[in-house]
């Protein structure tokens, strides 16, 4: 596949590696704050063979990780109403609420269904015009758009059995949240690709200004992400921050201006939970009140009160304090099969990510 | 859940949708953000949508990295 295959260039790759170990850095952590760059990396193997002094963090660019278990509750009491069907990004189905999951409601009879486009969410409406379609809606500046057009196409087809439950969440005040609580040292940041895409490079201008870090947007494949760290320990070692902008094939420096204007036009920034580090202003996006026929918030259900697992450590990880090696529940009891966490349950978690690959 | 991938666009169905080649396989996506993409152009589909157009002249990643290395 063109734009893909050659950045997979075994050759390159190593001479990119053998660059950074050229480089004579100090001790760097550098932060992925988006989990399809953790698995990306996890995947080339890439963790194991940078230098030592080189730390990858990964962050909480995970969407279903970073979901608080009241979202997956509320969820839950959503598909517990009569005549309704849930649609869903596949991963959200497995995590676990307090004390349910959406996977255990879909046994006991609920209409749960898993989708692969927030289309699809408008064509089981439109084919079952009787039922309540609830639209799960997670994800980033990059699935958000998405989530505005399904909305607005709802409102153009004058659909009355459509609903959507952002959980929609915003990265820039996400990383802006990590940088200043300072609980991590942090020396880099690989900035979202895909997020950046859409947003473009200026919102993250604040990581250099302001916490005089530096911050690389980078794409997905191996030699993306090798330059992009290549180019974060340079900087570093130049002691001059800037946003740098690696993924130039796809990304500008004005973002997508169509996608951001449907995102403008449909939802307003709200103050957001996230797992395990609780409420961050303006970290979240909900519909606007001219679209509040199309919110599932709307609906009055009755949400148990929230039980986290005691021993669960999946906000530490989502914040970079530790790594699941560092969790007792890891391995032991919370493997993929029977996640107690959501980090477990995503592909993209860093729980899963460290499951399914450091044991190679 | 960011994953997006390359696709060759290869017809405009209409405004809103587009065939598009991904490897061998070939799959109709959305095209509501990126109205102006023309067959023949390469998008990143994420979500069975066209979010980014891949710009090739700014395409250059592969060989800016071979010219510094070799600098």
């Amino acid at each position: 596949m063109k734009y893909y295959d050659e950045y997979y260039d075994k050759k390159l790759c190593q001479s990119i590696m053998k660059k950074i170990k050229g480089l004579t850095a100090e001790e760097m952590n550098i932060m992925e704050v988006c989990g399809t760059h953790t698995v990306s990396i996890f995947r080339a193997g890439i963790k194991n063979l940078l230098p030592k002094k080189i730390h990858l963090i990964s962050g909480p660019g995970c969407p279903v990780c970073v979901t608080p278990i009241s979202a997956i509750d509320h969820l839950i009491a959503l598909a517990r109403m009569e005549e309704t069907i849930i649609t869903t990004f596949g991963d959200m189905i497995n995590v676990p609420g307090s004390s349910s999951s959406l996977k255990k409601e879909k046994a006991r009879g609920a209409d749960i269904r898993m989708i692969y486009s927030p289309y699809q969410a408008l064509e089981v409406a439109q084919e079952f015009p009787q039922q309540k379609v609830i639209l799960v809606g997670i994800g980033f500046e990059t699935t958000i758009p998405l989530l505005a057009n399904v909305v607005l196409e709802a409102e153009q087809k004058g659909l009355s059995n459509f609903y959507l439950l952002s959980l929609a969440k915003i990265m820039p005040p996400i990383i802006e949240e990590l940088l200043q609580s300072q609980e991590v040292k942090i020396d880099g940041i690989l900035g979202p690709g895909h997020v950046s895409a859409i947003i473009g490079s200026k919102p993250y201008q604040f990581i250099p200004e302001h916490y005089h870090i530096p911050c690389i947007i980078a794409g997905f494949e191996p030699v993306d992400i090798l330059w992009a760290i290549y180019l974060l320990i340079q900087q570093k070692i130049k002691g001059i921050p800037l946003v740098e902008n690696q993924y130039t094939r796809a990304v500008r420096e004005e973002g997508n201006p169509v996608a951001l204007a449907l995102m403008n036009r449909v939802f307003i920034p709200v103050d957001s939970d996230w797992r395990g580090i609780g409420k961050v202003a303006a970290s979240g996006l909900d519909l606007k009140p001219e679209f509040s026929q199309f919110n599932a918030h709307n609906f009055e259900v009755e949400v148990e009160t929230t039980k986290e697992h005691t021993q669960c450590r999946c906000g530490e990880v989502l914040r970079g304090i530790i790594t699941p090696l560092q969790c007792p529940l890891f391995q032991q009891v919370c493997t993929p099969e029977n996640p107690i966490g959501a980090c477990m349950v995503s592909s993209e978690g860093t729980c899963a990510a460290y499951y399914k690959y450091s044991n190679e | 859940m960011c994953l997006a991938i390359p696709g060759k666009i290869i017809k405009k169905i209409n405004p809103q949708e587009a065939e598009v080649l991904l490897g061998s396989i070939k799959k109709v996506v959305r095209i509501d953000l990126l109205p102006e993409v023309e067959v023949g152009d390469y998008v990143l589909i994420h979500a069975g949508y066209a979010i980014s157009k891949i710009n090739p002249s700014e395409a250059r990643e592969i060989s800016k990295a071979w010219e510094e290395i070799q600098s």
